[in-house]
């Protein structure tokens, strides 16, 4: 990484620290250890499970909520605060500043998952008193959370390079909950027939497939996740990423900022 | 000394905030006391699982454990109140089953909670068995599946021939460490036997930590344990009458013609009793829940009182 793009990742990192972003570490952590203390006493034989699932979900919507929040800022709050012809006067081009922005976002979600992680893996020592060989699956969902905000993060970024705030946390969250349903809308596209069907096939295979990032199920269960799943996944989110951030600085490159 | 205008605002508002949270709670109170049953019927929002799993975005496990503790705190409440209106405790616990098809807790206890009669459950055993064979279904390669359908054969419908089968097909997976064909082969030949019954009860017992459970199953080891001591000792009765052409008067004489060595007690310590008529009885009927025989005739096999269910722990 040039030291530009390493400059720009650093202080969007610091920005949001400055906003209190870490913040929403409080909320979960008051979350998973209210949830592993109270649940043996209104539930029966799911402490391990309610931990995991509810951890895992949490760190991936506190994730996402702020992935898009943050992510939607990024282009329009330079602009309105006229901070980007500042950084542009500089010798910076166009594209550093969004990849830089890019990286920003993402280590700040990757420090917050690395925190909120500890809290998962300490409430789930407090329930089960030991770690089992099972719980290494664990890390193995966090890490596709991780990959999860990745492209929402670079989704987000897509959009606020041509949208305001507002709509491009309407499109990437719209983006979102369709990629959560992929699965369904490739069925959907399975049963219809003639262009209908072509079309859908195609939205199919454009969104983002998030359900093939959601393994907390299966990892609260102890169940093993393929390691070619892994793979898949992480050239997946690398590969929608890619396309996703090239897209924004194609936009912005031609972005009139007078 | 006169107050400053932000110092009055300030106050004011505290005043009003505090005065607003009191009243709240206080109406909030009143509203949960009034809708007390509509609340109960309002664990169930949303009957469909399809539409929840798709409203869950994927996050179908949280959204099952939701649903398990609704069904566990419908249940608790339910009985708590000595209702007898468990109407939706099958749809509860098959919204769960089918978000979370491998939430094995779901099953195991579901099926405790559907199967016996009110009081002790929602006397619903064909929702049990569904929600069983759902399970196994789904779960197929996992024979705690097989021992609970087989569990809710034998001590439900007394359907030893199903489960075995149960058992049976438990038993062809390699991790139950053969007991599974063990009470398979019991279960076909010796069905009702107290070794049986006992084992299935010790499974239980072993299967699960939940204290309730627990308490349960040794609850029935106990009553287990006092049938068979009063069949026993009823046969030796039996016997001492065929040698001396009289029933014993009291259990010393059985003791003292050498039947018998020291006189036998129920699991909770008190001696047996020799009635006139020739049969033994405990001596506390209502203590001893579950237990089928030696109680006085015309009684009904005594329960646990009310538990308190999680939900009111």
């Amino acid at each position: 990484m040039n030291s530009r793009i390493a400059y720009i990742a650093f202080n969007t990192f610091r920005e949001a620290v400055r906003d209190r972003v870490l913040y929403n570490l409080i909320a979960f952590a008051l979350l998973l250890s209210g949830a592993a203390i109270l649940v043996g006493e209104i539930s029966i034989d799911i402490e391990r499970l309610v931990v995991v699932n509810l951890g895992l979900t949490a760190v991936s919507l506190f994730g996402v909520v702020i992935a898009i929040f943050i992510g939607i800022g990024l282009v329009s709050k330079e602009i309105d605060k006229r901070t980007l012809y500042t950084v542009l006067s500089r010798p910076v081009r166009r594209w550093e500043f969004i990849v830089g922005k890019f990286f920003g976002l993402t280590g700040t979600l990757v420090v917050n998952t690395f925190l909120m992680a500890i809290g998962v893996l300490l409430a789930l020592l407090y329930v089960a008193h030991k770690f089992e060989m099972m719980d290494a699956w664990v890390l193995v969902a966090l890490y596709f959370i991780v990959l999860q905000f990745l492209i929402v993060c670079a989704l987000a970024l897509f959009f606020s390079s041509f949208s305001t705030p507002l709509m491009s946390a309407v499109f990437t969250f719209a983006l979102f909950v369709i990629g959560s349903l992929a699965e369904d809308l490739r069925g959907f596209a399975k049963i219809t027939q003639g262009a209908g069907g072509w079309v859908v096939t195609a939205v199919a295979y454009l969104v983002p497939n998030f359900s093939a990032l959601n393994v907390i199920s299966q990892v609260a269960h102890g169940d093993a996740v393929p390691g070619r799943l892994i793979l898949y996944n992480s050239v997946y989110t690398l590969l929608y990423s890619a396309m996703a951030i090239s897209g924004a600085v194609l936009i912005f490159q031609r972005r009139n900022l007078k | 000394m006169r107050m400053s205008a932000t110092r009055r605002v300030n106050l004011v508002a505290l005043a009003v905030l505090l005065c607003s949270m009191a009243g709240g709670m206080a109406t909030l109170h009143a509203i949960v006391h009034m809708r007390r049953a509509a609340a109960a019927q309002e664990a169930l929002y949303v009957r469909s699982s399809n539409v929840l799993r798709r409203m869950s975005l994927g996050y179908t496990g949280l959204l099952a454990d939701i649903y398990w503790t609704r069904a566990v705190q419908y249940f608790g409440e339910q009985h708590h109140s000595g209702s007898s209106d468990f109407r939706l405790l099958a749809p509860l616990l098959e919204v769960t089953t089918e978000l979370d098809p491998r939430l094995l807790p779901a099953y195991q206890f579901g099926a405790n909670f559907l199967a016996p009669k009110p009081p002790s459950g929602a006397g619903l055993p064909g929702a049990a068995l569904s929600l069983m064979k759902y399970g196994v279904e789904h779960n197929p390669n996992e024979w705690r599946f097989y021992y609970n359908l087989g569990f809710l054969y034998y001590t439900e419908f007394k359907d030893y021939a199903k489960a075995a089968d149960a058992f049976a097909q438990g038993a062809k997976l390699p991790v139950t460490n053969g007991f599974m064909s063990i009470l398979a082969a019991r279960m076909a030949q010796h069905a009702g036997e107290f070794d049986t019954a006992r084992m299935l009860w010790f499974t239980a017992y072993q299967s699960t930590k939940e204290p309730q459970i627990r308490e349960n199953a040794v609850e029935h080891l106990l009553a287990l344990q006092v049938d068979e001591d009063v069949t026993r000792l009823e046969q030796v009765v039996e016997k001492y009458r065929e040698q001396t052409g009289r029933l014993p008067a009291t259990i010393g004489d059985l003791e003292r013609a050498g039947f018998i060595h020291g006189a036998p007690s129920d699991p909770k310590g008190r001696p047996y009793r020799l009635m006139p008529d020739g049969r033994i009885e405990v001596q506390d009927p209502k203590n001893i829940y579950f237990i089928t025989k030696g109680l006085p005739p015309g009684a009904t096999p005594p329960e646990p009182p009310h538990q308190a269910q999680p939900a009111s722990k």
